[in-house]
């Protein structure tokens, strides 16, 4: 068939009608995170009000122009403490709700997440292997820093990274193949994800039981997730780290459009299934990995950011990605911001909040979303 | 332009599903592809739709190897229906036909993949369900949803895994009908495995009979539909009606 028929203006207006609420949808949840981002900055044990923070910023960026707010520790405080710490969750937040919404997309599977496919116990167990072992292996280098690109960065972050990644991916490989081999039905992928979770776990603890005090505790103060592994070089390693990762998946939007509808269906619409899969979980894992190599395990962002956002938006993953990112960063900047004060001024690990949203959303998925949520 | 099919063979494992079948479809013609369960209709159709490789033998599109063709032209030139859809919850009728303008978009889509969208969507009959959920669709319903995207994607050939098994008897009629008329009047061509006979009977130009994954005849419905053929593949006595709408056949036994 060369053309269908006549043309028509009813799709076309439902068609814009749509973009725009999409649009909108994502202009609102990038109000709401920068609004966040400026007050979580102000709150702590040092208050600093917005109109500070906001001075803060436009001196750092435009000494000349905008003077820095009266209160002499301001400066210090955001910049050096605070802010960090605010990229830090949004990266995590972006690299974790990305990575979930695309292995949902590329698994037709609405319950995997970087958390339910034994991602995150993956990455954290090659972080603590490089916390223990690490300088038995590379002796002083460990220690050492390194040049890339101009910046100085740690061995040991960069080491961090590549051992976090590898094991967070050879996770989410071997849960695919499982899976594979017994038709990738969704129960057989999550148990898989369980299994292949407690293996990694089972390192840990045979990793926690042989360190010393030192690494037991850099180890224990991971796996409960949190932030204050923050710092600019942090910052500097995994902003492009995320950033390119997130546009790699952004331009396949369209095929993950098609994986919905199907193996056969995407195959026909001319996409390399499996090649696709593979490259596509590669991308993903690697930026989640990366996160969580700073952040420890941090649960369920990436189940509940892609949920909440299907339902705002729909399944067009060139708005549920985006959608999806900024949602998680926000999830978790205000988790990590409630983790902060709630008992100050001792702070909790984010990942326990995270780990009570989360489970309270997986239930309410597999619960009241049966059938709907779930098909 | 037109597709052969030459000796092509295929199997599951050891299993062999489909011996040296060997045809031509034409295009400004509708095939069907006949015969009881487990004779190899849905895995030929996903052969020729290059989804499953044979075993041996060759898919030529105008004397050209499917394989050696780039993923994406070939989107635009076989589009295919499967028997069983798979659906995301929270993905609009729109959306899904939309899916059908993949060979032909970057990234926007353009007034023009609307208007095409937008047809299809009308030829189905399904507009104003644009903006519903699939999932929320009654299996009928979302069966012409699929029909509607395998039609936005305008392809030269058409390949139809049983698409009218959810339908009821009207709509069944309607879609079969629909397709055909398509096909005549813009010369694409189609492949449709059935299982109702008398719709092949009715509305296709040429049918392949297949028995335990073998060609059994080929060639025009009235010459192989017959009491004896329908005997042999199928297991079931029947008689041939004829009235002034045309030749019907009538089951009523197992042999």
């Amino acid at each position: 068939m060369k053309k269908v028929g006549k043309s028509s203006t009813k799709t076309t207006r439902l068609y814009h009608t749509l973009q725009k609420r999409k649009r909108l949808v994502l202009l609102t949840l990038a109000a709401i995170l920068i609004l966040s981002s400026i007050l979580a900055t102000g709150i702590g044990s040092v208050y600093i009000p917005p109109l500070d923070v906001l001075a803060v910023f436009g001196h750092a960026l435009f000494p000349d122009l905008i003077s820095s707010p009266d209160n002499g520790m301001a400066d210090l405080i955001v910049l050096s403490f605070r802010l960090p710490r605010i990229l830090l969750t949004i990266l995590a937040g972006v690299a974790l709700a990305t990575a979930g919404a695309v292995m949902q997309g590329l698994l037709r599977n609405p319950l995997v997440s970087p958390f339910t496919l034994g991602l995150s116990s993956a990455a954290s167990f090659g972080a603590a292997l490089m916390i223990v072992l690490g300088p038995a292996i590379f002796g002083t280098l460990f220690a050492g820093t390194i040049l890339l690109a101009g910046v100085t960065f740690s061995v040991k972050s960069v080491l961090l990274i590549f051992s976090a990644f590898i094991c967070g991916w050879l996770s989410v490989i071997l849960v695919y193949f499982i899976s594979r081999t017994k038709n990738t039905s969704q129960a057989i992928m999550i148990l898989a994800g369980v299994v292949i979770g407690y293996l990694f776990q089972a390192g840990l603890l045979a990793l926690k039981y042989i360190s010393n005090d030192d690494a037991l505790r850099e180890i224990v103060t991971w796996l409960m997730g949190g932030m204050w592994g923050a710092t600019w070089p942090t910052i500097v390693i995994l902003l492009p780290i995320v950033l390119v990762c997130f546009i790699l998946i952004e331009c396949r939007a369209w095929d993950l459009n098609t994986l919905s509808g199907g193996d056969d269906v995407a195959k026909n619409l001319g996409i390399n299934v499996q090649r696709f899969r593979i490259s596509g979980l590669l991308i993903v894992s690697f930026a989640a990995s990366a996160c969580l190599a700073f952040t420890g395990i941090i649960g369920f962002v990436g189940l509940m950011a892609p949920h909440i956002c299907r339902m705002l938006i729909g399944n067009d993953y060139r708005y549920l990605l985006p959608a999806s990112a900024l949602l998680g960063a926000l999830i978790l900047l205000i988790s990590d911001t409630v983790a902060r004060v709630i008992f100050a001024p001792i702070e909790i690990p984010v990942g326990i909040i995270m780990y009570i949203l989360g489970g309270l959303f997986f239930l309410f998925l597999i619960t009241r979303g049966h059938g709907r949520y779930l098909a | 332009m037109n597709i052969s099919i030459e000796h092509v063979s295929q199997k599951y494992g050891s299993h062999v599903v489909l011996h040296d079948i060997d045809f031509k479809a034409e295009s400004g013609e509708v095939l069907a592809l006949l015969g009881p369960n487990g004779s190899g209709k849905s895995t030929l159709i996903k052969t020729i739709a290059d989804i499953l490789t044979p075993a041996a033998g060759m898919i030529k599109i105008d004397g050209t190897d499917l394989r050696g063709i780039d993923p994406i032209d070939r989107a635009k030139m076989i589009g295919y229906v499967p028997q069983y859809f798979h659906y995301t919850p929270f993905t609009t009728v729109l959306d899904t036909v939309l899916l059908g303008r993949r060979p032909y978009m970057n990234w926007s889509v353009s007034d023009d993949d609307l208007n095409v969208v937008d047809n299809a969507l009308s030829i189905m009959n399904i507009t104003d369900l644009s903006d519903r959920f699939v999932n929320e669709l009654s299996g009928g319903q979302r069966q012409r949803v699929f029909i509607a995207r395998a039609l936005a994607q305008a392809p030269s050939f058409f390949l139809f895994d049983e698409p009218t098994s959810s339908l009821d008897l009207r709509h069944q009629l309607e879609t079969v009908s629909t397709m055909r008329d398509i096909v005549h009047k813009d010369d694409s061509g189609m492949i449709i495995a059935l299982h109702d006979l008398n719709l092949a009977l009715r509305y296709t130009d040429k049918v392949l009979l297949l028995k335990d994954g073998e060609m059994y005849a080929y060639g025009a419905p009235d010459d192989v539909l017959t009491v004896d053929s329908v005997r042999d593949v199928y297991g079931v006595n029947s008689a041939i009606v004829e009235n002034e709408q045309g030749r019907f056949l009538l089951s009523y036994a197992p042999s």
